[in-house]
Parts: structure tokens; C-alpha cells; sequence
């Protein structure tokens, strides 16, 4: 119904068709994801960093660290703050501007899957109450548009966090005073995003950018690592059963369970 | 100003703060039809939240070039007024507003037979008013009932709300405070003859099992405001026809 018109009919028919016997264009299974490949420490001007490689879609993302106010409901807590970025040179379709609908839901549910597992522990980053706080500025840069970004960019998140140092520092008279040396940012859980196309009424794990066009509608489960669901988001025009929504759930965790072993070493 | 929350957000019977039990929806009122310029409208009341649609269209499409050679383009705009919550909020569309926009409009996409319109918008204005938690649901259901109104012929009503964990326990219909103290969210739109899913989200804390349980409970409340809606669209047209004959 609602499917790209930069995808020939033909070729939609022949995802369709194939879907429908267990079969992809790429020769995955069905719940394969592609190959994943991750480098952290890659930008030394940031806290933390990661390049996420997921097929040939690529995402960078960066940390950085600064000090600012707590929100007034949480005084104790550091703040936590996701931006996306669909950069013009990662695909023909992306413009330069501020950040469309796109960009921002992407920026969203990377935010709620860290927010919501609770993966840093933002008591820890409370200098002053209610005065000064560290704010953790995660900014997701996708480099190369070959779909999923949101898994893609979800783990490249999670990379970069878990390489992320704060200057050691010590509070004199409420002003802070830097110290020499790094102290590891405290990450405690490790949420793993699992974005599911619908397509011809099956699920496909992990669809690359011509299912994306053809599919029905998306769906990402996040995975904290005691195997809960922390975050959902549906996208796309179409929608979903309960029975296809249940059977997403069990296969998420499932998937989330080996990526997060590519993701978080030790 | 920061308002207090209260200790205890369900008493030892099962009882919430506002005197709801666990699985019950808030008091609903909905009108339809209540603004002149607009080709449909409609009103919702829930507890607090105080909701208005608007629909205009199917109506050509400025600029042009955005629109669609087969099918009806669907716009959705989610705003809240800046005195609609505690702090005032900024009238600019912030990024919460994008996003529930976008998954709005995807939720009342599938509804929509969007393809008997080619070349054409359909607009649709959502405005909180009042918020008290589960807008995006509420605005869902005085949306399509705006489509309806607006008379687009359409393959379902599209019906939203939401379910969640508050204290350990599985409730229906958050308000504000409920989900901002609460361990898990989960706003959901439904299509109740198509049994289709249409929006999910999800923010929380949930095995699966207690998922399952959110989800049917959730279902269940849809199934519960569907009745209303329908109720509302019916006194329109009562309204109309008894205007009617009385002339």
C-alpha cells in the first residue's frame, strides 16, 4: 500500500515472494542479522566513541561530557541527552538542515533504550545537588544508509558508552577542579535494540534498505540485559497482530542476547 | 513550582488516587463536530486531558511536488498549547511533538482508504489543551473520530490508550503522575474490527509474561472507548437529523 515507489514492482513482488518461503534477496535467514562490525577510541577529542558497521550501513557515535544543571525533579541525577544527525553524505534521500521527523524518532528510541534500562547510572554523575551535574551528550552520526539505523545506531550508543572516560575531578568551595586521569563513565546495564520489518505477514530481523522500502510497517524491541523489554517503538503505515507482536518479543531476546555479546566485550 | 507526588499511588484495596480501580478507564466525553471551518472535529475529555481535532481535506496539496501520484498524502500535526501543562511550555514543536506527530499519523494511516484521493492532502490538527497523561491515545481517538467526521471513508475507526506498571501493579489509562512514577508505559492504537495493532510504544521495565498482561490490558481498554466513540459519531448525526426535521 504504502511501499517506496524507488523500488521496482518487480523486484517488491520478489521480496514478497521470497519472504513468503523463508527466503531473502541477501540470502539471510529470515531472523539473521548481518554481519557486525565495531571499533571504539576512534575520535580522541571525544569522551567516548564507536563505528558501528552493520552490512554496509554505517553509524559513528561520539560522547562528550560537560558539566551543567540538573532537572529540578531530579537534582541528584546527571543528565542524559540523545541527538541524531541523517548526514546529506550517508544517503541520496538525506538533506542538510535540521533534523526531520526521521532523525529525531531515531534520536528517541536510542534515548529510551538507555533511559529506560537505567544503563548509566546518573546518581554517580551528581557533583553538586541540585546545582551542578555532569550532562552525557550522546550524538548518533550516521555515515552510510543501508536500513536498520535504529539497531545499528542503538549499538554504536552503547559502544561509545562503554568507552567513555570523565577527567578525574575534586569540588572545592562548589567549583570543580580538574585532576589528572580518567574515570570509566558507570555503565550498569546494556540494552540491545532488535528492529523487525513486517513484510507479506512475516517477520524479517534486521531488514537492509530494500525491505525497508517494501515493508509494511517496523517494530523494535529493546533488551535490557536481564532479558526484559525496555522499550518498543512501531513505525511505518501498516501494523501488526498480537500474535506477530508476541512472536517479535521472543525472538528480540533472543537477538539481543548474541549482539550484546559483539557489543560489550568481557 | 514543582508539584508534590503523593507517597502511595494505589491503596492496599486496589483503589488509585483518583478513586479508579485498577483496570478502569477515566471518564470519557466526546463530542463530534463542533467546529464550523473545519471539514471535521471532534472533542475528548479524558479525566483531565482536554483534547481538540480538527480535519481538512482531502484538499490540494501546496507544495505541490510533495504529493503522491496514487494516494492521498496524510499530515499530522501533535501540538500542545503552552498553558496545557504545569510549566509553561514553549508554542515551537519540540521533539516529543515530532515524534508523537509522526507515530499519530501512522496509526491513523492504515485506517484511511488514502488511495481514492491521488494527488491530495488530508490534514490533521490535534491540540492538547489540557494535559493529564495518555494524550497521544486520546489524541488518536478524537482524531479519527475528526476523520470520520470529516466524512473519509475509512476502513475502521482507529482507537488508542494506554497500559502500564505502577507500584508492582498492572493498571489501565495512566494519568500524569501514574506515569511518571510508574516502572513502564505502554501507549497502544488499535483497529477493533481489523484487529490490527496500528501504534506501540513502549517505555519501562517488563518480562514478557507482564507484557502480555499490559498488552490485552491495554487492548481491552480500546475495546472499552470504541463503544464511546462510536456512541459520540451516532449523537452527531442524531442531532443533525432531529435539526432537520424540526425545520
Amino acid at each position: 500500500m504504502t511501499s517506496s515507489m524507488s523500488v521496482a514492482k518487480v523486484k517488491q513482488k520478489r521480496i514478497a515472494e521470497l519472504i513468503s518461503h523463508g527466503k531473502r534477496l541477501d540470502e539471510r535467514g529470515l531472523n539473521d542479522y548481518r554481519e557486525v562490525q565495531i571499533e571504539v577510541g576512534i575520535i580522541e577529542r571525544a569522551e567516548g566513541s564507536a563505528r558501528v558497521r552493520l552490512g554496509k550501513t554505517e553509524v559513528m557515535v561520539g560522547t562528550k561530557i560537560e558539566v551543567g544543571e540538573p532537572f529540578l525533579d531530579v537534582p541528584n541525577e546527571g543528565v542524559l541527552t540523545v541527538s541524531a544527525e541523517l548526514v546529506p553524505l550517508a544517503s541520496p534521500k538525506f538533506e542538510p538542515g535540521p533534523p526531520n521527523e526521521n532523525a529525531i524518532e531515531l534520536a528517541r528510541v536510542v534515548d529510551r533504550g538507555i533511559r529506560e534500562s537505567k544503563a548509566i547510572s546518573l546518581e554517580k554523575l551528581c557533583v553538586t545537588p541540585g546545582k551542578k551535574v555532569f550532562v552525557v551528550f550522546v550524538d548518533v552520526y550516521v555515515l552510510n544508509d543501508d536500513g536498520n539505523l535504529i539497531d545499528a545506531s542503538a549499538m554504536a550508543a552503547l559502544a561509545a558508552l562503554l568507552n567513555t572516560k570523565i577527567f578525574n575531578y575534586e569540588v572545592k568551595n562548589g567549583e570543580i577542579e580538574i585532576k589528572p586521569g580518567y574515570t570509566q563513565l558507570p555503565i550498569v546495564d546494556y540494552p540491545i535494540a532488535v528492529t523487525f520489518a513486517k513484510i507479506n505477514d512475516k517477520l524479517v530481523a534486521d531488514p537492509w534498505l530494500v525491505e525497508e522500502q517494501v515493508m509494511d510497517a517496523r517494530l523494535t524491541i529493546t533488551i535490557d540485559k536481564d532479558g526484559k523489554i525496555c522499550a518498543i517503538q512501531k513505525g511505518g503505515y501498516g501494523y501488526f497482530s498480537m500474535e506477530k507482536i508476541l512472536e517479535a518479543t521472543k525472538i528480540a531476546q533472543q537477538k539481543a542476547e548474541e549482539l550484546r555479546k559483539i557489543v560489550v566485550k568481557d | 513550582m514543582s508539584r508534590k507526588t503523593p507517597k502511595k499511588l494505589i491503596n492496599e484495596n486496589g483503589t488509585r488516587l483518583d478513586g479508579r480501580e485498577l483496570n478502569q478507564l477515566r471518564p470519557l466525553k466526546i463530542e463530534v463536530g463542533i467546529l464550523a471551518n473545519a471539514d471535521g472535529s471532534a472533542y475528548i475529555e479524558q479525566g483531565k486531558n482536554k483534547i481538540l481535532a480538527a480535519v481538512y481535506g482531502p484538499k490540494e496539496l501546496h507544495p505541490k511536488h510533495l504529493a503522491l501520484p496514487d494516494r492521498a498524502l496524510l499530515l499530522c500535526r501533535y501540538h500542545m498549547a503552552p498553558f496545557s501543562v504545569q510549566e509553561r511550555k514553549s508554542p515551537a514543536p519540540s521533539r516529543r511533538e515530532i515524534e508523537l506527530s509522526k507515530v499519530i499519523r501512522e496509526a491513523l494511516e492504515p485506517s484511511v482508504f488514502l488511495e481514492h484521493y491521488p494527488r491530495t492532502s488530508i490534514d490533521i490538527f490535534i491540540e492538547v489543551l489540557q494535559a493529564d497523561g495518555g494524550t497521544r491515545c486520546a489524541g488518536i481517538n478524537v482524531a479519527s473520530l475528526a476523520l470520520a467526521d470529516a466524512g473519509i471513508p475509512m476502513r475502521d475507526l482507529v482507537v488508542a490508550c494506554a497500559a502500564g506498571k505502577v507500584e508492582g501493579r498492572l493498571v489501565l489509562d495512566l494519568t500524569d503522575v501514574e506515569d511518571k512514577a510508574g516502572t513502564a508505559d505502554l501507549p497502544l492504537a488499535f483497529m477493533p474490527n481489523l484487529n490490527a495493532i496500528t501504534l506501540l510504544q513502549m517505555d519501562g521495565d517488563l518480562t514478557t509474561d507482564e507484557f502480555e498482561q499490559v498488552l490485552n490490558l491495554a487492548i481491552d481498554g480500546c475495546k472499552q472507548t470504541h463503544a464511546l466513540q462510536k456512541e459520540a459519531l451516532k449523537a452527531k448525526y442524531v442531532a443533525v437529523k432531529e435539526a432537520v426535521e424540526e425545520e
